[in-house]
């Protein structure tokens, strides 16, 4: 697919049926759809467990019009790995004749967590499939529990923010530099608001003809603590702030800006602070007192050092 | 059918055994991680894929977690898949045990029976296999390398057998088997392959035209159902076993029954046995019997399903049972000698019970051990529960 018109996007079937049980607001299925906009070829689509299964298969229903699989909560790499195997065992046999993507859907715990092993060695043995993080940055399905992609100074039910708190202690592990160091033909971090970079990106990587990484934001209206509607604006503001910036990497060297970072990047869009991030979300919201004013100069601070250290790495 | 080809014996161990029948079936898929005393079945058949003598998809994958998470969907997809592991490897597949089963995928599984850390032990019992019986798992259990050969052929029939599909265990000793060479004598391929035949898969998900979702969400209204459903699988595979057992006995001249039995009929007092000890009992058997004792044994082929009524049949009329078990629920009995007594309870008239403990981490059991079993029995030293060769 060469083209990119919303009118030819529109023609590529529905995957996803609307009708399941995700939270309003919720940037999982605007994730998905456009993920799965990324091919026109018969794909399977695999789910570690976490929000976005539970949602999507609650039997007798499936929201599914693809063919679908789900294991278990550590091993969403391996579970989409056992059915492209199986793909490359029956289509030497001639038994399976149709071109098949493979894609996996995980949350942040999924995939920087209890997932990180058998992603790693899915993406080391080289398994032709698209691994997807929907990285709302939190267990939500639990119930809002910190992981390690939690954001520096975020309050959750495991990383309380309180009188002697200021939340979450330590910062989001560089999930995207990790894959990419695997030495993967494609790794890339997306956004739901930008429809255009993600469906690209999800493209590239289905074509890549080798394992992919895509690591997407997703702004959680009960996790974050923001109204429904404002799920996009999110989205953008992570972008805007360099909280969440847009790149992708291939073969595990080659850094290259995406469209909207790289207008930061050259100064003709200005970079927001850290505060307007902060003050964006109910779980940030400690973060306003007067007491807590070092923590959110110390997330500035690195939120600038990473930022500086993208940009060289994509010769910036 | 045409005869079999008579074939020279081979001495092999029983790893190289399970290769040899893997290579023979020629699986779709395997993937496995190695595990002392299961290693040599993965070395052997990834020599096997290097020489390009069967066409398997082989994954060497970066743990047993993953190992059986990819054999499970790549069974579910629509290929033929084994594996193989032990102890640790069985323990770190877990999660997974209940998972492929209730996805209704035939994966076969070799496990090299090793007792469980801790301490850290590499030598043989059942606590792998036994901590996964409740896994719904067909279980079926070898006495020597040649059945171990044999039941990696059967397993494979009754898994796929469309009443049952069920993932399957086949259990061998290890070292005892794994690594001990024997004379065993093989099937010729052709007649391997024709006697497993092709897979064919119940809604694969690679069959994209008819998309299906598997492993779905239950609630409370459809868990219980679909566990029910399971249970049916297990009544079925029973006859299926039989009716697998007779077919294989017209290809090999070796005929296997859901229950094996040695002197039963006319003992007086029988044990019950798992794996290779059954073996080492028999001869136990034969000395007492030269000593006038009346007794038996009998191993379980199949241990999921649970065999009732050949069992029961077997105990009616005895006056005693004596329950081997190679593992331990610490702080109760050994894993098979409560389900031994609720299969007496299948007669009228229960004999005494007895449940012996032994050859834990491999703790070595000789003919004589077993011969004493026997006589505490009869001479009334044996308490409910025993602790073979423990100083107490």
């Amino acid at each position: 697919m060469s083209t990119m018109s919303l009118k030819d996007l529109n023609k590529i079937p529905v995957r996803l049926a609307s009708g399941h049980r995700l939270c309003a607001g919720c940037g999982e299925s605007i994730i998905a759809r456009q993920i799965l906009m990324g091919t026109e070829k018969d794909v399977v689509v695999t789910c570690s467990t976490g929000c976005f299964e539970v949602s999507t298969t609650i039997f007798p229903y499936t929201s599914w019009k693809v063919p679908y699989v789900h294991t278990a909560f550590g091993n969403g790499a391996a579970t989409c790995a056992g059915v492209e195997t199986a793909y490359k065992a029956l289509l030497k046999q001639g038994k399976v004749k149709e071109d098949i993507r493979f894609v996996n859907f995980a949350g942040d715990g999924a995939t920087y967590d209890i997932g990180l092993q058998a992603l790693s060695g899915a993406m080391e043995r080289g398994h032709n499939m698209l691994f997807v993080c929907l990285n709302n940055e939190a267990y939500m399905n639990t119930g809002i529990q910190r992981s390690s992609a939690t954001g520096f100074g975020a309050s959750t039910t495991t990383s309380w923010a309180g009188s002697v708190s200021a939340g979450k202690k330590e910062f989001p592990k560089d999930m995207t530099a990790i894959i990419a160091a695997h030495g993967v033909p494609f790794a890339a971090q997306t956004a739901p608001h930008a429809w255009r970079d993600m469906i690209t990106k999800s493209q590239k990587a289905f074509e890549c003809g080798g394992p992919s990484f895509i690591n997407a934001i997703s702004p959680c209206p009960r996790g974050w603590r923001f109204a429904p509607e404002e799920t996009i604006n999110i989205s953008k503001l992570a972008v805007e702030t360099c909280i969440w910036p847009l790149y992708e990497v291939e073969n595990g060297t080659d850094y290259t800006l995406s469209a909207e970072s790289m207008r930061i990047a050259e100064g003709k869009v200005e970079k927001k602070p850290v505060t307007d991030w902060i003050d964006s979300q109910g779980r940030y919201k400690h973060l306003k007192n007067e007491k807590w004013e070092p923590v959110v100069e110390k997330l500035q601070k690195e939120n600038d050092r990473k930022w500086a250290s993208l940009l060289k790495l994509c010769d910036l | 059918m045409t005869m079999p080809k008579k074939h020279s014996d081979l001495a092999i161990n029983g790893d190289n055994a399970v290769a040899l029948a893997w290579k023979q079936i020629d699986p779709d898929v395997c993937a496995a991680y190695p595990i002392t005393p299961q290693t040599i079945i993965v070395e052997k058949f990834a020599e096997y894929i290097a020489d390009g003598e069967v066409t398997t998809e082989f994954v060497c994958v970066e743990s047993e977690h993953s190992a059986l998470t990819l054999c499970t969907t790549s069974c579910s997809a629509g290929a033929r898949t084994f594996t193989a592991t032990a102890s640790q490897g069985l323990a770190y597949m877990w999660e997974m045990l209940p998972i492929t089963s209730s996805m209704r995928v035939p994966v076969i599984m070799a496990v090299a029976n090793r007792a469980v850390s801790g301490p850290i032990n590499i030598n043989n019992d059942h606590g792998d296999v036994m901590s996964a019986r409740d896994c719904g798992w067909l279980t079926l259990f070898s006495e020597n390398v040649q059945q171990a050969y044999d039941m990696s052929i059967i397993a494979p029939r009754i898994a796929e057998h469309p009443d049952v599909q069920l993932p399957c265990l086949v259990n061998l000793d290890g070292f005892i088997l794994t690594h001990a060479i024997e004379r065993m004598t093989p099937i010729d391929t052709q007649i391997v392959k024709k006697f497993v035949g092709e897979f064919k898969p119940m809604h694969p998900l690679l069959d994209v035209k008819h998309p299906v979702s598997h492993n779905l969400m239950d609630g409370p209204l459809f868990y219980f159902p679909h566990k029910y459903q399971m249970v049916q699988a297990m009544n079925n595979a029973l006859k299926v076993a039989k009716d697998v057992f007779k077919e294989f006995a017209e290809i090999s001249g070796r005929e296997y029954h859901l229950v094996e039995e040695y002197m039963c009929e006319d003992a007086e007092s029988i044990a019950i046995v798992l794996g290779s000890s059954f073996g080492t009992m028999k001869e136990a058997v034969d000395q007492l019997r030269r000593e006038g004792m009346k007794v038996g044994v009998a191993m379980p082929r199949v241990f999921r399903p649970w065999p009732i009524e050949d069992l029961a049949k077997l105990m009616k009329g005895k006056k005693s049972v004596i329950v081997m078990d190679r593992h331990l629920s610490v702080g109760a009995y050994g894993p098979m000698f409560p389900e031994v007594c609720a299969a007496a309870l299948e007669n009228k008239d229960v004999p005494k019970m007895y449940n012996f403990i032994y050859g834990l981490g491999g703790a070595d059991t000789m003919v004589s051990d077993f011969m004493s079993v026997f006589k505490d029995v009869k001479d009334g030293r044996a308490t409910r529960i025993n602790y073979l060769g423990v100083k107490q």
